[in-house]
């Protein structure tokens, strides 16, 4: 050290401060280059893009918010006469019918408990989805039992109780919507499972019979399963017994997506290495037993993901019972369309977008959780 | 995965009650008697009804004649001249089939764009893509037919005040007009010229393949296989002195007259099938993609293949693999989700049949199982093309 001080008039004694790395290696200017102009391709696809952007993007916003009429009374309010610039969406008119969308023709003074029904549904999802809250068993309870019994008598009423009967002609809206979609999957689920392991028992005669069922309804489309529920099931059923048109989609929509949720729970079945099956066997428990307490619980883990995507198509699905006469939310966002007293150039575009937006919300919030799910579950597989 | 017959015969005494054998065959006859009554209660019940409603059951009413008309007809059908509800049958399901396979056509490309995109290392383009999947994918189709049909179409000028595209196509609230093609009495040669065209290319495709195999020399087998299809046709209908003439849509006062007329219900049928079903197939052509592993890609270009030829040789085919069995499910859903065509007026099978035919003459049963047994069958077919495909071309493992 006292040599080297001596030899010579000055050795630096600390590290220069690190120079920052050239503006074109990283940053933002450097990402851009990367990531849209690399090449002329790559160059020519960014100005496409953001030609894209700008065609759509802009209007889009120009006509859902920045346009739209967010008051009035009728009409008067979303026409250019009025307002005095070219209208967006007119989402008056989504306001002043928000309850027709939510309940249908529900009597006022009874909606109150279609709100206590949503409130159930909502506590028992996330009651079920949520992994974090405890007790999952009487979750399942509620959800699959408690709910659709107390949620039948609130909706439909009971006299005894004090509750007027609705008639279900009343219903109408995301109400309609909702029951189709939550009856669809509480029994879609026990029905589905059933149907899977019918699929995969030794017993011929039942999984002939299950085989039968699920590759006939996975064919057909469900607008003819709605139509049949429509206009055969009465022709099948003893005279003068008519069943509420309701009803017939429900038996129609839950039929047709237990086909389909049958085939998920295959997979998962199929999934469960075989050492699951006979170790259940050497310890000599029975079928039943061996299904519910080992191997269900393992199947039905793995294919969260894909039950939850069953879930988003039966969901877009329940708007088809619109074509077959029931009031969902499609419906009456349609026959809102006929009242003269919106009618303006942008009240169907605005119904639509009301529409759509519900619709993307609830399915984009299923298969936000869904992929949530996967990538929980995949760290307990990794090897 | 019951227990029956996998326990050995030990000789030891198991009453009946327990026997894995004997429960399986009880609960067997229970399913099936159970199955057997409420297939015996419906049909009696459905007998019942029938003779209260006064309805003859059977298919006698295909014969009868059905006094509607029907706008989109690919084969001759008119309430005037006695066509029957099966000419019905048949104006219906070919017009079912002609929108779902154009409809798989347009899905196909626009799904595949959107597949790759979804891939690509453009960050704008990739963000397009995946916002187009997921806004498509979590909307009801109904509503996107509904909003094609009602909100973009409908609104459209009437025909006096058409959009006018040079060339002679008019844009109106009827529809797309475009001039009709008519082809003259030589044109068959065209056909044939084709057909020799398509062979000749094959032939060509085969003995390069055997050039390559032989000598390693690589020979041009795309572009001739283009040059031959569309230069032989050409060539062809030149010689035949162009015997193709175009009826020319024509405004008349109130109205457009000639021309070829595609109606608002197929234009918008067609946009949201394929847009919709666009987004399902993206998803898979991206898992497909992204399935094949990078090793591949790397050993490729490690023995000097360029990115073309990378993808072309290398990644495609192997992606395929994974990409082809969702994708049939999809074309499947296409043609079930065609269906759909009841809520927007496209005379489509469900429309024509298992609704017009179905109010007219009253015959639930019978127009709903045909049309059911339709869907099946189409269904059924194509998943055994399916699994005879999956079996010739699954990978081989140890």
């Amino acid at each position: 050290m006292s040599l080297a001080s001596n030899a010579s008039g000055y050795v630096r004694q600390d590290n220069l401060a690190s120079e920052k790395p050239p503006t074109l290696a990283v940053g933002p200017i450097a990402w851009i280059r990367e990531n849209l102009f690399s090449s002329i391709p790559n160059t020519l696809l960014t100005l496409f893009g953001a030609w894209l952007v700008y065609v759509l993007i802009p209007p889009a916003i120009e006509f859902l918010i920045v346009n739209a009429v967010w008051e009035g009374k009728d009409r008067e309010a979303c026409l250019e006469s009025t307002v005095g610039h070219p209208v967006g969406a007119c989402w008056a008119f989504v306001r002043a019918r928000l309850g027709y969308f939510g309940y249908g023709q529900y009597p006022f003074e009874e909606r109150w408990r279609v709100d206590l029904v949503w409130l159930m549904l909502a506590a028992g999802v996330v009651w079920l989805l949520w992994p974090r809250v405890p007790y999952k068993n009487f979750g399942s309870l509620f959800f699959f039992l408690i709910f659709p019994i107390t949620a039948f008598f609130l909706l439909t009423g009971a006299p005894a109780l004090g509750l007027p009967n609705v008639s279900t002609n009343l219903w109408g809206g995301v109400l309609v919507t909702l029951v189709i979609s939550t009856v669809g999957i509480v029994v879609s689920l026990p029905l589905g499972v059933l149907l899977a392991l019918g699929r995969r028992s030794k017993l011929p005669i039942v999984k002939f019979a299950c085989v039968v069922f699920i590759e006939f309804v996975r064919g057909v489309p469900l607008i003819t399963v709605l139509f049949m529920a429509n206009t055969m099931l009465p022709l099948f059923l003893p005279g003068g017994w008519r069943p509420d048109s309701l009803i017939r989609v429900l038996v129609g929509v839950s039929l047709f997506s237990s086909a389909y949720m049958a085939e998920v729970v295959r997979g998962g079945l199929q999934a469960i290495p075989r050492g699951q099956y006979e170790g259940a066997m050497s310890l000599g428990i029975g079928y039943w037993q061996m299904m519910v307490f080992i191997v269900l619980p393992q199947a039905l883990k793995i294919v969260i993901p894909n039950i939850v995507n069953t879930f988003i198509g039966l969901f877009k699905d329940t708007s088809l019972v619109a074509i077959v006469g029931i009031f969902d939310l499609i419906k009456t966002v349609e026959a809102s369309l006929v009242d003269p007293r919106w009618a303006t150039p942008v009240t169907r575009v605005t119904g639509y977008a009301f529409a759509a937006l519900f619709y993307f919300a609830f399915c984009w919030g299923m298969s936000q959780y869904s992929q949530w799910m996967e990538r929980k579950l995949a760290t307990g597989h990794k090897r | 995965m019951s227990l029956q017959g996998t326990l050995p015969d030990t000789g030891a005494k198991v009453s009946l009650f327990n026997d894995p054998a004997v429960r399986g065959i009880a609960y067997q006859v229970v399913v099936a008697l159970v199955i057997v009554f409420l297939f015996y209660e419906a049909t009696s019940n459905a007998v019942e009804n029938l003779r209260a409603a006064k309805i003859a059951s059977g298919f006698g009413f295909m014969e009868n004649t059905a006094g509607f008309d029907i706008n989109q007809t690919l084969i001759h059908f008119s309430s005037t001249d006695g066509s029957t509800y099966g000419r019905a049958f048949y104006v219906g399901l070919l017009n079912t089939l002609l929108v779902s396979s154009i409809a798989i056509v347009f899905s196909t490309v626009l799904g595949f764009i959107m597949g790759i995109a979804r891939l690509s290392p453009n960050w704008i383009v990739r963000k397009l893509s995946s916002i187009y999947v997921e806004v498509i994918r979590n909307i009801p189709l109904l509503l996107q037919l509904l909003f094609w049909y009602n909100a973009v179409l409908k609104p459209l000028p009437d025909p006096r005040n058409s959009i006018t595209i040079p060339g002679g196509i008019y844009i109106n609230n009827r529809g797309l007009i475009v001039p009709e093609p008519l082809a003259g009495s030589l044109f068959s040669y065209v056909y044939i010229a084709l057909g020799l065209a398509i062979v000749m290319a094959y032939a060509f495709s085969r003995y390069a393949k055997k050039v390559q195999i032989d000598t390693g020399r690589i020979l041009p087998k795309g572009l001739v296989a283009v040059g031959l299809i569309f230069g032989l046709p050409l060539l062809a209908f030149a010689i035949a002195g162009f015997p193709l003439t175009f009826d020319m849509p024509k405004q008349s006062r109130f109205n457009l007259t000639g021309g070829m007329q595609v109606y608002p219900e197929f234009v918008a049928l067609l946009l949201g099938l394929s847009i919709y079903t666009a987004a399902f197939i993206a998803e898979n052509v991206r898992a497909g993609i992204l399935a094949v592993s990078k090793g591949q890609t790397e050993a490729a270009s490690a023995l000097g293949l360029s990115p073309g030829q990378t993808l072309r040789l290398v990644v495609v085919p192997q992606a395929m693999r994974v990409i082809i069995p969702p994708l049939t499910s999809q074309y499947l859903n296409v043609t079930k989700n065609s269906s759909l065509a009841v809520a927007i007026g496209y005379p489509d099978l469900v429309q024509v049949f298992a609704g017009t035919v179905l109010n007219q003459t009253g015959q639930a049963i019978e127009c709903i199982g045909i049309t059911m047994a339709v869907y099946l069958t189409i269904s059924l077919v194509t998943s055994y093309f399916m699994n005879l495909y999956n079996s010739r071309n699954a990978l081989v493992e140890r």
